[in-house]
């Protein structure tokens, strides 16, 4: 018989598109699962309004749990509470770090004029010498910096509270 | 007259349309850093406008849903405010249309997130958090622009003297924005007002530029009339749907 829990266990193997090494749990995307019977009810919520992601994401949840048998399944999409980088579990930023993405810091840059953004420290050599080439990275989820030390250009998970 | 229909659309198209203009700049940035930027802007404006008219189609109950609202109304049926309909013109008038409109959103968006309507606060409550780094962004760049060179002042300048007379369209208030508001839905425009100006007239002062003494003011939109810019807006917005009614990809 499954349980709930085993579909949080199946969906671990369901990943973002656009960072293919963080599933939709690590990510906070999956907010719940109830099974009623034959039927499973998965409720999803996007990182960014306008997140390209998340069709995908539906198609592939829906993929998966057949792939493991459960017939029925729907997805919903809800706004609120509105995701937040704090959902982004603690394995989450490991991998981010590891795949040479920078984790979101726990502060969001919400100065509104010329201050100071944010210190963000360089995923390949750790150093904190970086700067912010813009706000707006590859995906709306990310900003752009890059490492005056090592020289590497790279994202920045950007914080959104 | 459904009047939660009314205000959703209105909502809805104002992100629709500003989303359109500035997925005009997609390639053709200034530079590539901001190209990105412009497109990460259009995708958050898509996104919330999608949001925004899959509650109207529900709303109105006749069976329309995001897509057929967007692409499937005629000119007067939009009711965007005239100002995010302008040209994007230079970077300048780009940048200085966006910043009168964040700035506007951004206490709309505070307001509207305790809405009494449960899903207009939510897409409120998600869209105000997108909005905090689109203001940050046009108002660094009007201010960098402003007191840059006299040929960046000049252009921010003339951006502003060109794009100020649509502000009001921005604050225009009728029978559907009492009713809203009477029912707790809608937030008091007067308030979303007072925060505007302050942000507004803080970031010219910064930016040395003057707010033009010409009053003249232009409204409309909010009643679906339009300036000329719009019919070629829709012409290529909808142009798919039109020629290939029902497509998908």
């Amino acid at each position: 018989m499954v349980t709930e829990k085993d579909i949080w266990e199946y969906l671990e193997e369901v990943s973002d598109p656009e960072i293919p090494v963080l599933s939709i749990v690590d990510l906070g995307v999956l907010r719940a699962v109830k099974l009623d019977d034959e039927n499973c009810h998965v409720t999803i919520t996007p990182t960014y309004s306008g997140c390209p992601a998340m069709k995908m994401i539906e198609v592939q949840i829906i993929e998966k749990l057949q792939e493991k048998g459960l017939k029925n399944v729907t997805v919903d999409l809800v706004l609120s509470p509105a995701w937040t980088t704090d959902w982004l579990s603690e394995s989450g930023r490991n991998k981010l770090r590891e795949y040479g993405i920078a984790p979101p810091e726990n502060e969001v840059d919400k100065s509104v004029l010329f201050a100071e953004p944010t210190v963000v420290p360089c995923p390949k050599c750790h150093s904190k010498n970086t700067k912010m080439v813009s706000q707006f990275g590859s995906t709306a989820c990310k900003a752009h910096y890059t490492c005056n030390d090592c020289l590497e250009p790279f994202d920045y998970f950007k914080c959104l509270k | 007259m459904n009047t939660l229909f009314e205000y959703t659309i209105r909502l809805a198209d104002d992100s629709l349309i500003l989303g359109h203009r500035m997925s005009e700049w997609c390639g053709h940035g200034p530079i590539l850093e901001e190209d990105i930027a412009l497109t990460n802007i259009a995708l958050d404006l898509v996104g919330q406008a999608t949001s925004f008219l899959a509650y109207a189609g529900e709303t109105e109950g006749k069976k329309r849903d995001a897509d057929a609202l967007a692409f499937l109304r005629f000119d007067r049926e939009y009711k965007n405010a005239l100002l995010v309909e302008q040209p994007n013109g230079d970077f300048g008038m780009t940048m200085m249309r966006q910043f009168l409109f964040d700035a506007f959103r951004k206490p709309l968006f505070e307001r509207l997130q305790h809405s009494s309507d449960k899903q207009l606060a939510a897409i409120a409550e998600k869209s105000l958090k997108e909005t905090k780094y689109h203001l940050k962004h046009s108002s660094e760049w009007v201010i960098r622009l402003g007191d840059g060179t006299e040929e960046s002042n000049g252009r921010i300048q003339d951006a502003l003297n060109t794009l100020w007379r649509y502000t009001p369209d921005l604050f225009y208030a009728d029978e559907v924005d009492q009713e809203m508001q009477q029912q707790g839905i809608a937030p008091d425009m007067a308030a979303v007002y007072a925060d505007w100006n302050a942000t507004v007239q803080h970031v010219f002062q910064e930016a040395t530029i003057e707010i033009p003494s010409n009053n003249w003011k232009q409204t409309g939109g909010r009643k679906g009339l339009h300036s000329e810019h719009m019919g070629h807006i829709l012409a290529e917005l909808q142009y798919m749907q039109r020629a290939y009614p029902n497509m998908e990809w």
